[in-house]
């Protein structure tokens, strides 16, 4: 078996700990570099990649808490494990270098079991979250993949400002028993085509497609300045599609697809979840059920798009939205405002 | 060999941890680069620079743990603690006190190397 050798820099002032946390270094097989103060640190991390930063606090020029303060910032450094090496006294120093991010503390002098443990640890951790970006990757347009990468990937939720958008081909069932599985797999690949085609480009994410359904976000994973708009605009631009889509469908004898879309706007909380097969971005909270109570309610509604009070709130002064006065939603707890969005 | 001025266990494991040979190329860095330090924490305290006091004596300190000098490595902490007095004459006798100690210590450490 070949073992991947890793590329380590070791920074520290001192000439003996150095060469010493160098040479223990190599001799469990890594490829190891050497830095003799913070600011050589930062260039060699800039100039070339590492797997690791073996980093000492005590040293002139740039210390270890500026070093790990500078990684933090630089998007190209940030998922750069560091261990902290040090003999500087008092839990202080290791709380600090913790909360600047340091994956791992290490006591000087540094004992050869413990630091093996601990690098191997640390490179297992960057190996998932490498594995996890490239995850990310796949679901995500290659945009939204390299700002995420800029921001940083964690798993885990947050609690964000967000327009969430669900939509939905009505009577899909009718449809799908009246014609040809193939016809079905066709009609989706298409639908799915253009539907992607008017969020994306008006900045929104599509995170869920489930049958002939899908869910996208407006503002997250990533902020998007003015949300409630660009996903109204969205809608507008899914049925001015879906129009075209249905011309060419009635042109080939084919019967027409309606939908429905429901937006709302809120808090919700946002984040990754995932395994090593799958990662997920999830989004949960009042904004989300809204949004899909409202879909539903086109039927009753006979309107294709509908809005909550808060989407309404900062897109009705632009688009003059139709009142359709309130609604009580499973699920959701006070009686939610309903509009109508226009179809241009 | 000066009784009990390197822990001869400490010293075995570095042997053991980093290679017999390696340690003694170490040895060598440290005999070069240690006095050199010891004469930071003299221009350190002459200059009244706090910072950099400590930070020599906390170099001279974490080396004299790597290699088992423990009375000279106590010396270096308690100046790393204690900072400047700013009373000359104690801090002069406590740099006196740690050159003497790692004298000891060097000569301990290049009879183990077997000069």
């Amino acid at each position: 078996m070949t073992e991947i050798v890793h590329r380590l820099l070791v920074a520290d002032d001192n000439k003996v700990n150095r060469l010493l946390l160098a040479r223990s270094l190599e001799l469990q097989g890594h490829a190891v570099a050497m830095a003799e103060d913070g600011v050589a640190a930062l260039e060699r991390l800039q100039r070339e990649p590492f797997d690791l930063l073996l980093l000492d606090i005590t040293m002139p020029g740039l210390d270890g808490f500026q070093v790990l303060e500078r990684m933090k910032a630089d998007p190209a450094l940030r998922d750069v494990p560091v261990i902290v090496t040090s003999s500087v006294e008092g839990m202080d120093s290791v709380v600090r270098c913790i909360e600047l991010g340091a994956e791992d503390y290490l006591a000087k002098p540094v004992n050869a079991v413990l630091l093996r443990a601990r690098i191997g640890s640390s490179l297992e951790k960057k190996r998932l979250r490498d594995q996890q970006k490239a995850l990310v990757r796949r679901f995500a347009t290659s945009e939204v993949a390299q700002d995420l990468e800029r921001s940083g990937f964690a798993l885990g939720g947050r609690r964000i400002e967000a327009t969430v958008m669900f939509s939905d081909i009505r009577g899909f069932t009718a449809l799908v028993e009246a014609q040809p599985p193939e016809a079905t797999i066709e009609l989706l690949n298409s639908y799915y085509a253009l539907m992607f085609e008017a969020i994306t480009s008006h900045g929104g994410v599509v995170n869920q497609m489930v049958g002939d359904g899908l869910m996208a976000l407006f503002g997250a994973p990533l902020p998007l300045g003015d949300a409630p708009h660009a996903a109204v605009c969205a809608a507008r631009d899914m049925m001015q599609l879906l129009a075209l889509f249905n011309a060419d469908r009635t042109a080939a004898g084919l019967a027409p697809v309606g939908i429905g879309i429901g937006i709302a706007s809120g808090s919700v909380v946002a984040g990754y979840t995932g395994t090593q097969q799958r990662a997920t971005y999830t989004c949960v909270g009042e904004a989300v059920n809204r949004a899909a109570r409202l879909e539903e309610h086109t039927k009753v509604a006979k309107r294709p798009i509908l809005v909550d009070g808060a989407v309404h709130a900062r897109v009705g002064e632009r688009i003059p939205l139709e009142a359709m006065g309130t609604a009580q939603f499973k699920g959701v707890s006070p009686t939610v405002a309903v509009y109508a969005v226009p179809v241009a | 060999m000066t009784a009990g001025v390197i822990s001869l266990d400490a010293y075995r494991e570095l042997q053991e941890a980093a290679g017999a040979d390696f340690v003694d190329e170490l040895v060598d860095t440290f005999l070069a680069e240690a006095p050199g330090m010891l004469a930071e924490l003299r221009t350190a305290r002459a200059d009244g620079d706090a910072v950099r006091f400590r930070r020599a004596a906390h170099s001279l300190k974490s080396n004299g743990l790597t290699f088992g000098a423990t009375a000279f490595a106590a010396r270096a902490r308690a100046l790393e603690m204690d900072g400047l007095s700013g009373d000359a004459r104690r801090d002069d006798g406590a740099l006196d006190a740690l050159e003497t100690a790692f004298a000891e210590a060097a000569a301990a450490l290049r009879e183990l190397r077997g000069d």
